[in-house]
């Protein structure tokens, strides 16, 4: 297990340093010269150079590359333009919202997804499986962000319940933070739980059509009893997986999520440093959902692991 | 195993609810781009603003939107925008897929390096990798479509290097190898007619994905220009008028909405009647 788990870890270092040459490449993706496009139509040709020069854009390409990973290793993520602050301090101040809304859009995920996933497995054909499955289909193709418009016009401008838009921290005022949190998040999970929904159902056919649920159902025992306690783990090692990707997929809508509701997180920032093309925040946030998904999916992995003790001996 | 005659799968196909259910939502939007001009009662691009924030009615059948224009038309509109989107993402995305996962499949030196790109590139969440490379090239058709292709090629280059995989080893490649053929001719002629189900199947799922991500784009602004009517645009100009007029975003969303639905269901219907076992995730 140990060695499993070493591999596993070194095998984020290959990938970020690819997911850093993509970041480091979206620079010189910018049409033209980069440098008149951040600085803007205004710029005289002697501020063009001396920024150039200070983004060092001026040196070999792979000078450059070399001095970005060197400055990422250190943590250092360059200087908003804008903000007038190191991109890593606006990263941290906007980290809260984001996760937030992400791990309580997992929560819904999961608690919609892995049920009706289940219920529907363990009788297929049924009423059940047909009505849950007909949802989790409509429920993947629904868009998410469309979602949240539909439920602020229904929940909050037309029943008033719930606000429309904004964000309290959970560690100032839980009360109101579950009160804002409580639209993004569901609109935000909604579509996890039925792609959830849908995988815990195959995983559940699968187990039950295992030879030690026939062994199970020949000694007597209930229905219930089998699905709770022979299938119910098993089918959930896959799903563990499911949850990883789901993760990642959160932490994208999230950052859509986040425009729609007026919640102040790393999608606001990106979008509002594209408008004023400060480049280096752009890069950051890029960066930082990149990490943290690696970081979850290595996270997974080792769950994965840790569930399924099958997997130690691969 | 004989192979199955080609009016066999064909029967197969039209016999599977899901596939033909797809297709038939597809052809809607398909019509509807097509003939966007007879279909569409008003002129999309014509500001009316006497007529703004109209609900729906015989006249304007979805209402009009904050600047008066018939929401009507620009979903109708709209969809060209979505299905050029989608097609185009799709088609690049099966190339790109088909030439590195044929590459990583079958050169074992370029397998490793090629995949670790593709690793890397996955590591994005996919839609802040689109916004990323947006805000890089700017607004405009052409960049969303570069965008998206960047992001949904390496899915299916995984796909194909896997199907390559299971093929590459088996006795009637070898003989191909031992008959003398050379590696491209096989790749062509052995390899690649067994990647077209999985690459139908995923080029169905990336269809929809691509047309949802546009419409994201779209939304958050960094899409196609706002003065192009797409479904995504159209939505963005609804959540600002969402307490007085909800048919704004709510059509342009459920056109979406029945599209990325036809699109799945063609998919999973694919995916039944082409091979049972390909699962997509």
């Amino acid at each position: 297990m140990t060695a499993y788990l070493v591999r596993r870890v070194l095998a984020v270092i290959p990938v970020m340093l690819v997911v850093v040459t993509v970041v480091f490449l979206l620079i010189h993706l910018i049409p033209g010269d980069p440098v008149a496009v951040i600085l803007g139509p205004d710029a005289t040709p002697s501020q063009i150079e001396a920024t150039r020069a200070q983004l060092g854009l001026d040196r070999p390409l792979y000078e450059q590359l070399g001095a970005f990973y060197v400055r990422v290793l250190r943590g250092d993520l360059g200087r908003s333009y804008f903000l007038n602050r190191p991109v890593t301090q606006a990263l941290w101040e906007r980290a809260e919202p984001t996760s937030l809304l992400t791990l309580s859009a997992l929560l819904v995920a999961i608690a919609i997804g892995v049920p009706s996933g289940l219920i529907a497995g363990a009788s297929p054909g049924s009423a059940w499986d047909r009505v849950l499955m007909l949802a989790a289909l409509l429920g993947v193709c629904v868009p998410g962000f469309w979602l949240s418009l539909n439920f602020i016009y229904f929940f909050a401008v037309r029943l008033g319940w719930l606000p429309a838009g904004g964000y309290a921290s959970v560690f100032v005022d839980p009360w109101a933070a579950l009160r804002y949190m409580a639209l993004p998040a569901v609109s935000l999970g909604f579509n996890q739980s039925a792609l959830i929904a849908r995988i815990a159902r195959s995983c559940m056919l699968e187990v039950l059509q295992q030879d030690y649920i026939r062994t199970a159902r020949a000694k007597g025992l209930s229905q219930g009893v089998v699905i709770v306690g022979h299938a119910f783990r098993n089918a959930m090692v896959p799903v563990v997986t499911v949850i990883g990707i789901t993760t990642a997929v959160l932490i994208g809508g999230a950052v859509v999520t986040e425009i729609v509701f007026n919640i102040p997180g790393l999608g606001r920032l990106i979008i509002s440093a594209i408008l004023r093309r400060d480049y280096p925040v752009v890069q950051g946030v890029v960066l930082v959902t990149a990490a943290a998904y690696v970081l979850v999916n290595l996270v997974v992995d080792v769950l994965y692991v840790v569930i399924d003790p099958r997997i130690r001996y691969d | 195993m004989t192979e199955p005659g080609r009016s066999t799968w064909l029967q197969r196909l039209a016999r599977n609810r899901s596939v033909v259910a797809g297709l038939a939502l597809l052809l809607a939007v398909v019509l509807a781009a097509a003939f966007a001009g007879v279909v569409a009662t008003h002129d999309p691009a014509r500001l009316d603003p006497p007529k703004r924030l109209l609900p729906p009615s015989v006249e304007h059948y979805l209402g009009t939107d904050e600047f008066g224009r018939d929401v009507w038309s620009l979903v109708v509109h709209g969809s060209r925008v979505s299905l050029l989107v989608g097609l185009t993402t799709m088609l690049l995305t099966s190339l790109g897929g088909v030439v590195i996962g044929l590459a990583a499949g079958y050169g074992r030196r370029l397998d490793l390096v090629l995949m670790r790109v593709m690793d890397g590139l996955m590591a994005f969440p996919a839609i802040l990798l689109a916004i990323a490379l947006m805000a890089a090239r700017g607004p405009g058709v052409g960049n969303v479509i570069f965008a998206l292709s960047v992001v949904y090629t390496p899915r299916t280059a995984m796909l194909i290097r896997s199907t390559v995989l299971g093929i590459r080893d088996l006795d009637y490649v070898h003989a191909a190898r031992a008959l003398g053929r050379r590696d491209l001719a096989i790749a062509a002629r052995h390899i690649l007619p067994n990647c077209v189900g999985p690459l139908l199947v995923q080029g169905s799922f990336i269809f929809a994905y691509a047309i949802l991500a546009e419409a994201i784009l779209g939304f958050l602004g960094v899409g196609v220009p706002p003065y192009v009517p797409s479904w995504g645009n159209v939505i963005a100009g609804g959540k600002n008028v969402i307490r007085e007029a909800f048919w704004v975003s709510l059509f342009p969303g459920l056109a979406l909405t029945l599209s990325g639905l036809g699109l799945n269901l063609l998919g999973d219907g694919l995916r039944d009647t082409l091979d049972p076992r390909l699962r997509v995730p």
